[in-house]
């Protein structure tokens, strides 16, 4: 085991947080799926993968956000940072005819530096070819979807389709990684703030002695 | 309106009355005159004896000089202006009429006023005076023409250039002579005319305009682009881990566990100034500078120690010596003496003056103590006086004095006979000068020399021109360098004799004690009471540690006395000392000291207290008896020559680094310092970097500047220019490489070398480029030595074995190098489509409902889905829906599964009863005793029936369903099987080219129940037949659903086929031509997965184009005809061009022209199965369908030649060459392209025969009646033939529901037709085939292989069981598969298994031949397996196994296996 820690293989990113909630100004009752996109080298070793939030309704006395709180908790390992996870969001609710319909698609990275971190999505929605593909569309309640949500995390054949954008998506997240460091991967916090606030190894210590 | 002057007015002067009457008396005349001005006044006195308005202005003011006649146009103009304005005064007389008394400021007003009473009062009313007039109209034209006259209105047209220009002058280009014109800005072209018009009539417009005729512009100042991108905000900041962060490099200390200590000791504080400083301080203070200023040049003692300097150098300078050198030396000696001299003079200067000082504000400090009578300061000045000797003082002083003088005067001297010197020699010069000028060149050399002589004595002569003749020196005043030096002497030094006065400053003295002093001394002492001050210490700008706050003295020193020790972990680089004042609880900053980092040899100790000045700009006033800071102050009683003082000190500490007991300085070593890195980060700054190196590619730069089109007279490029210029001049020999790149060295991680010996590196890439062995690798090793060799192994292995063939696999070297071929064939195409593959379709991503047509076919009827809305949520009966479809790409283990629903199966065959020769007996009384067998085999049937159940294995996960009871079960089951993509990738691609096949097996269970006499039991299984449909298959149709025929064994030792007979006669018949068991299956995959699109498919959409040698137009009509067959029936595959092994499009009728079969086989067999047996070697040709082998890129057709040289196609080729068979064996044959079941789209060969159509199935030999109903075709998309295409546009696809006569154009559709006619396409195939001759030897050779390889296997599978060999059956089955073959199948099997019987005596036998075409060893393997023939576990169980291998001609084999297990009962 002490050869483990000492020579790691892996490097492991815990992702905790939330899907705390969203701002669609235009629609209400909307419910969330998550799911995680990552390249060949990663694994998830615990927790969710994937995951579908309670349906939420805007409040009366609130702003026009909707609230989820939804946890995520997640761990990868990975050999490799290329790849790294991403978060995929697809929100949907019902339309006027009580269809469920699709109001938005997703992405963001996992933050790569530890510590805690709150992003921001902008979701957007595939737009119809044509005019009256709208009209039907909204009419069947069948607007049109990806094939997969998470064609949103990757870029090839993203050329061919015209989307619109709808509404954000926040999401807290609280990042902790392992032997990310020790495998050569140097991710610390980059905002100084955090600098000054954590116990670096680059503090001077005193030793005050008074000469009198 | 206006008024009446009378001219009765005495006040009128009398110039006008005189006028005024001539005009009355000519009114007439006047009044014409006067005409045109009077047009425009609104009101004129109309009465008679009354003047005009203008009448009566003009007696004020027109001056009637005789005028002649013609001067009246003239006049009338100036009388309009007038006229108006005299209304404008009338107007204001009008005001003053109303307001009456109210005084008028125009002069006629008192005029009105006077006359008012006598002249209209009364008579008179308003409206006598008015005239009411309609508004005046003035037409266009005129309007127009007057406002021409007052408006200028510019031209659109552009001025032409003369006029711009001065008169004769050519307009000159300044960008045509070379010189740079920047870019104007844009203005449009009307506004540019129209300014330069203006420009034009405006005074000295001209100026404007430029030398080329254009109006004078600055070059365009917009920028192109934004110096400064927009910055999205999204609710919040831009993400942190976004931002750039500045973060400077860091010099880690190479050893961070070493301990490196710093000690800072700061020992005290000393104010020069504070604000809290009385006045006496302020003198103090400057008392105490003073002193110390005299101090510390009293220990250097510089003056003493010029004059000996002085004195030494005289010494040196009065020894005598001749010598040049000697004289060398002494002039340089003097020069020494005589700066030296002069620094001594300077100094002494300075101590004087110093000392004055000292005296002087020390006696101001006296007086100011007298003043405020108190004393603040404890200073004490003492005036020590030295007393001198007299004499010798003065000896000495005269000494000096003495010296300096003679060597002032030896220095003039010096410098006379310097001049001297210069004098003598100028005056040669224009002595030559003048004998030139007066004398001719033909004077003689003596005449000259004469002339020298003379006018050398000569003074002065007449100088014309030329130097002018130069004066000899004056002789230096010598008298009165003495007087000069002695009052210098007596200005800086003291006089001879006078005491040496040696200042003593002492702090010995008395402060006034607060209760004796003023009210606002003492609120100052009790404000420096107050304070105290203490000292923080930042390191790298981080407090690390602070002093102890110590109060301010009265004395304005403060004493720390501390020593930090701080431990360093990264490179010091700054050391602050902050010094802060606090009064009560608020502190302030004072002053900052830098301190300057140690070096790593200054240790503690050794290094003494060092005091650094400090000081502050800050501002305090205070209303006591402080003196403040930053303000004036002044010591004067006039309050003049005022000084402005700012809070400073001294700040005395010492930093150095801490030692260990042994002495070992606590410091890192010295290139760690960032002093010693200065050229660090500098170098990699790209522009200084590239600016200091000097190093050009000027080829590269060259290039860009052409590229770029820089404009090489814009200023802003003239460096590079010219830069380009001296290189291309060839003054600079250019290196061979770019600077830049020679940076990018260093931004690389590592040297590319290094980076292709990477191994971790390699598999990245190679799992980049999809290499097949590392397309889904998992988890690449983080570290470069965890990644093995083994990891290339496999691939490099491929990359060298490349060309060798590997016969142990295939068992036929032939074989083995078709499959290479094969396999270079799929690479090459793959790599053609590697384009398209990455071509996405909308629909590749989005799901979205289909267009709307109105009366169109297809799902996407707008009707139809309005309709649908008002269905109900949650019908009765509910509708099969479609499911969603998923792509494959984002799929993993476990997700997909086949769902195999197997629901009923006819006339499986039946258990013949184990007595020996009963069954015999049984056909014997079938055949002759027919009534009687009815009731007979009615018992039989009940006793001996099958109880089939179904196995299904994939991907060696074996389900069963449950057991069923007779020939014609029904299980109606479904069974899910896991399905694994291989390694784990589930991409389209991969999926295609999954090569694992379904196998579905019936078997029957038989108890073996041991006659009663014990309780165990042996349920055996025995095999009935299978099934087998390739996962490619149901992959790319999604769902199977029909009934299959059941593969079963031409021999199936201890069954029959038992039929019915008699009961359902009517079904019966129509079952006559299809013999066996058939099942029905439906099978699909859970979820449904998009099958890949193939390339075709994208062809079709017009994405990809292949090339072709086909002619334009009849690609064209091959795309509509392809269109509108898809267009009107989107379910009837139409095939007009194909693409062939090269990737061309070729017609498809091409391939269709009659070709030889082998005359071997025709002579082998009578003419009446010589189709069959066409049919049997075509479908012995293994097949591979091309989904498979080109991964869905697309679908290929080979040609015959090539079919039987690869020996291995899909339908499509089986079915060309049974076509091209037949119709060279005088058939009328048609290649079918339609759908079947289990292959999709697929292709099958119809014959017309005496009078009917036969559907021939290519891959299996088969042929099926038109009528048939097990027919596993089932539309019928298009016919094709040597000279046309006929597509189906009949109502219904069935071949059983349909027409086959292409002659009727409502049920055919033609390609070819008269407008369209048939442009004599020649074929693809060769004129005739060759054939090899069927080679046995390699036949038999291939058979005793095989034969080994399945033994082998067959004991592999059972592990745990030995297998034994019966030899003797084995002999026998073996000489039975010739006959097998022979017969090709049938009519064998009651014989043999008779003789079977008949030797093997009381030993039950199950085990059934095998018919394979062969192709390589591995599915021969896995048919084998699926048997489960193996699986018997009985203990004195013995197998048989026979290998049959029937050689065809070019090598076609056909592969019997005959397979039994032997139980000795």
């Amino acid at each position: 085991a002490a050869m483990a820690t000492s020579n790691p293989s892996v490097f492991l990113l815990t992702v905790n947080g939330q899907i705390e909630g969203a701002n669609f100004p235009e629609y209400d009752n909307l419910y969330c799926k998550y799911c995680f996109v990552y390249g060949h080298d990663w694994a998830p070793t615990s927790g969710l993968e994937e995951g579908i939030t309670q349906i939420t309704c805007k409040g009366s006395q609130s702003s026009h956000k909707l609230i989820w709180n939804f946890p995520l908790e997640t761990t990868f390992k990975s050999t490799n940072p290329s790849g790294w996870p991403q978060l995929v969001l697809s929100v949907y609710g019902p339309d006027v005819f009580g269809n469920d319909v699709v109001r938005g698609y997703g992405a963001t990275h996992i933050p790569f530096t530890p510590g805690q971190h709150t992003r921001t999505v902008p979701m957007f929605v595939p737009e119809p070819t044509w005019r009256l593909q709208k009209f039907t569309s909204w009419l069947m309640g069948r607007r049109p979807e990806y094939t997969d949500p998470k064609v949103v995390a990757q870029g090839e054949g993203r050329e061919v389709t015209r989307v619109r954008s709808q509404g954000f998506v926040t999401v807290s997240f609280h990042i902790i990684t392992k032997d990310m460091k020790k495998l050569g991967y140097d991710t610390g916090p980059s905002s100084p703030a955090n600098t000054a606030a954590a116990p670096s190894g680059w503090s001077a210590e005193e030793q005050p002695i008074n000469m009198q | 309106m206006s008024l009446l002057k009378t001219p009765a007015d005495p006040r009128l002067p009398f110039r006008q009355l005189r006028d005024a009457s001539p005009g009355r008396e000519t009114e007439s005349g006047q009044g014409n005159e006067h005409e045109p001005a009077c047009k425009d006044m609104r009101c004129i006195f109309t009465e008679e004896g009354l003047p005009t308005a203008e009448e009566a202005y003009n007696f004020f003011t027109l001056d009637f000089e005789p005028d002649p006649r013609g001067g009246a146009e003239k006049k009338g103009k100036e009388g309009a202006g007038r006229g108006r304005a005299a209304e404008e005064d009338g107007d204001d007389n009008d005001a003053a009429e109303e307001q009456e008394g109210a005084g008028g400021d125009s002069e006629d007003a008192p005029l009105v006023r006077d006359e008012e009473d006598d002249l209209f009062a009364v008579e008179q009313s308003s409206r006598d005076f008015l005239e009411v007039k309609k508004a005046e109209y003035v037409g266009h034209r005129e309007r127009v023409q007057r406002e021409s006259e007052l408006l200028f209105t510019p031209s659109l047209r552009t001025a032409p250039t003369s006029i711009k220009l001065p008169k004769n002058m050519q307009p000159r280009y300044l960008e045509d002579e070379g010189l740079y014109v920047g870019e104007r800005p844009p203005v449009s072209l009307t506004n540019e005319n129209i300014l330069e018009n203006r420009f034009l009539k405006m005074e000295e417009g001209k100026k404007w305009f430029g030398d080329d005729g254009r109006i004078v512009a600055l070059p365009d100042p917009i920028k192109e682009s934004s110096t400064r991108p927009p910055l999205f905000h999204l609710e919040e900041d831009l993400d942190p881990a976004l931002q750039p962060v500045y973060r400077k490099v860091r010099h880690t200390l190479s050893a961070p566990e070493g301990d490196y200590q710093l000690d800072v000791d700061v020992s005290g504080l000393i104010f020069s100034h504070h604000p809290l400083f009385s006045r006496e301080h302020v003198l103090g203070s400057r008392l105490a500078q003073l002193y110390d200023q005299y101090l510390t040049r009293q220990g250097n003692n510089l003056t003493g120690h010029l004059t000996d300097k002085v004195s030494v150098a005289e010494d040196i300078h009065g020894g005598e010596s001749l010598t040049q050198a000697m004289q060398q030396r002494i002039s340089e000696y003097s020069l020494e003496v005589r700066t030296t001299r002069q620094l001594r003079d300077g100094e002494q200067e300075k101590d004087r003056t110093l000392l004055k000082n000292i005296v002087k504000v020390w006696k101001e400090i006296k007086a100011l103590r007298d003043f405020q009578k108190f004393t603040n300061t404890p200073f004490k000045l003492y005036l020590r006086r030295e007393n001198v000797d007299q004499a010798s003082d003065e000896r000495e002083h005269e000494n000096q004095i003495l010296a300096e003088v003679m060597e002032t005067e030896a220095e003039m001297e010096e410098v006379h006979q310097r001049e001297l010197a210069d004098y003598k020699k100028h005056l040669e010069e224009w002595k030559l000068w003048r004998r030139k000028q007066k004398k001719g060149p033909s004077q003689d050399d003596t005449e000259e020399d004469e002339d020298e002589d003379q006018e050398a004595s000569q003074s002065e002569g007449p100088v014309e021109e030329g130097p002018p003749k130069p004066d000899p020196p004056e002789r230096p005043d010598i008298d009165s360098v003495e007087q000069r030096v002695r009052e210098k002497a007596s200005r800086i030094r003291r006089k001879p004799g006078e005491s040496i006065l040696v200042p003593e400053l002492s702090a010995a003295g008395n402060v006034t004690a607060s209760e004796l002093c003023p009210r606002p001394e003492i609120a100052r002492r009790e404000d420096v009471s107050r304070r105290s001050l203490f000292a923080k210490i930042l390191y790298n700008n981080k407090e690390v540690s602070r002093t102890d706050g110590r109060a301010l003295n009265a004395d304005f020193r403060v004493h720390f006395g501390q020593i930090f020790n701080l431990k360093i972990l990264n490179c010091p680089q700054s050391i602050n000392l902050q010094v802060f004042e606090e009064v009560g609880s608020s502190c302030s900053l004072l002053a900052q000291v830098f301190v300057p980092v140690p070096e790593p040899s200054v240790v503690t100790g050794i290094v003494p207290v060092e005091e650094y000045e400090f000081s502050s700009n800050q501002r305090v006033m205070f209303d006591h008896e402080g003196v403040g800071s930053d303000v004036p102050l002044s010591f004067e009683a006039d309050g003049g020559n005022k000084q402005t003082l700012l809070t400073s000190g001294k700040l005395s500490c010492c930093v150095c680094w801490g030692s260990e007991e042994d002495g070992v300085p606590l410091a890192p070593p010295a290139s760690q310092h960032p002093g010693g890195k200065h050229s660090g980060p500098g170098r990699l700054d790209a522009v200084t970097y590239i600016g200091a190196s000097g190093l050009y590619d000027m080829k590269k730069i060259g290039e860009w500047a052409t590229r770029s089109r820089l404009d090489p007279n814009d200023p802003k490029n003239a460096s590079i220019m010219q830069l380009l210029k001296v290189a291309s001049s060839g003054e600079v020999t250019a290196p061979d490489y770019f600077r830049l790149e020679q940076l990018q060295e260093e931004f690389n991680f590592v040297s590319d070398a290094e980076l292709e010996r990477s191994k971790r590196f390699r598999l990245l890439r190679l799992r980049q480029q999809e290499v097949a062995e590392f397309r889904n690798y998992k988890c690449v090793p983080a570290l470069e030595r965890e990644v093995t060799d083994k990891a290339f192994q496999e691939y490099e292995k491929r990359l060298k074995e490349g060309e060798l063939v590997d016969t142990k696999e295939h068992l036929d070297s032939h074989r083995a190098l078709v499959s290479k071929y094969l396999q270079k064939i799929r690479e090459s195409v793959i790599n053609r489509f590697v384009l398209a593959k990455h071509h996405y379709l909308l629909s590749d991503l989005v799901i979205e409902e289909e267009i709307p047509s109105i009366g169109g076919a297809g799902p996407g009827i707008l009707g139809m889905n309005l309709f649908k809305l008002t269905e109900p949520k949650r019908p009765l009966k509910p509708q099969r829906k479609e499911r969603k479809k998923v792509t494959a790409q984002n799929l993993s283990d476990g997700d997909i599964k086949l769902l195999i629903n197997i629901m009923r199966a006819y006339d499986i065959p039946v258990r013949r009863p184990a007595v020996q020769g009963s069954d015999w007996l049984i056909s014997q009384v079938r055949h002759t005793f027919a009534p009687l067998h009815m009731c007979f085999l009615g018992v039989l049937v009940f006793q001996v029936q099958v109880r089939p159940f179904v196995e299904v294995s994939f991907q060696r996960t074996v389900l069963q369903t449950t057991t069923a009871d007779g020939p014609n079960p029904c299980w109606n089951e479904q069974l899910q099987l896991p399905f694994s993509a291989p390694n784990g990738d589930y991409s389209a691609a991969v999926l295609q080219s999954v090569k694992d096949e379904v196998f579905i097996n019936i078997f029957d269970e038989v108890n073996d129940k041991d006659r009663g006499k014990s309780i165990h039991t042996r349920v055996e299984k025995h095999w009935l037949g299978s099934v087998k449909i390739p996962f490619s298959t149901i992959y790319s149709q999604s769902k199977i659903d029909g009934t299959f025929k059941v593969n079963t064994p031409a021999v199936l030792l201890g069954y029959s086929k038992e039929r019915s007979h008699g009961a359902n006669g009517g079904y019966d018949t129509l079952r006559t031509l299809s013999e066996g068991a058939f099942v029905t299956l439906f099978i699909t995959i859970e979820p449904q997965l998009v099958p890949g699109e193939s390339v075709r498919e994208k062809v079709s959409r017009g994405r990809v184009r292949f090339d072709s040698q086909e002619e334009e137009r009849l690609l064209q009509a091959a795309e509509r005809f392809e269109r509108d067959a898809a267009r009107g029936h989107p379910d009837r595959p139409c095939v007009a061009t194909v693409i062939d092994l090269n990737g061309k499009t070729v017609f498809v009728t091409r391939y269709i022209r009659p070709l030889n079969p082998p005359q071997e086989l025709l002579d082998a067999s009578p003419d009446d199965s010589q189709d069959a047996l066409v049919a049997r070697f075509v479908s012995l040709i293994p097949s591979l369908p091309d989904r498979v082998s080109f991964s869905g890129a697309c679908d290929l057709w080979s040609t015959c030649d090539q079919f039987l040289t690869l020996l291995a196609g899909d339908e499509e080729e089986h079915a060309v060459l049974l076509c091209n068979y037949f119709l060279s064996m005088g058939k009328k044959a048609w290649l079918t392209i339609g759908t079947a079941i289990p292959e999709g789209p697929t292709a099958y060969v119809l014959t017309f025969e005496q009078g009917r159509y036969l559907i021939w199935n290519p891959s299996s030999g088969q042929f099926y009646g038109q009528y048939d109903t097990f027919c596993p075709l089932q539309t019928v998309g298009c016919l094709v033939a040597a000279d046309n295409v006929w597509f189906n546009v009949q109502e219904y696809a069935s071949p059983m529901t349909m027409s086959f006569d292409t002659t009727k154009a409502n049920l055919w559709k033609p390609f070819f037709s008269r407008s369209f006619s048939h442009p004599g396409l020649s074929s693809v195939q060769p004129e005739q085939l060759v054939y090899r001759r069927a080679d046995k030897v390699a036949a038999a050779e291939l058979q005793d292989r095989i034969e080994k390889i399945l033994k082998e296997k067959i004991m592999e599978w059972r592990p745990r069981h030995p297998t034994r060999w019966n030899r003797y059956c084995t002999t026998t089955l073996k000489q039975f598969l010739p006959k097998l073959e022979q017969s090709g199948g049938r009519d064998v099997s009651e014989g043999h298994r008779h003789e079977l019987q008949g030797m093997l005596g009381d030993n039950r036998i199950s085990g059934f031949p095998l018919h394979l075409p062969f192709s390589e060893i591995r599915p021969i393997v896995e048919a084998v397996h699926s048997t489960g023939v193996h699986n018997a576990h009985a203990s004195n169980v013995e197998f048989a196994l026979a290998v049959y291998v029937h050689p065809y001609p070019n090598n076609v084999l056909s592969v019997w296996v005959y397979l039994a297990s032997l139980v000795r009962s």
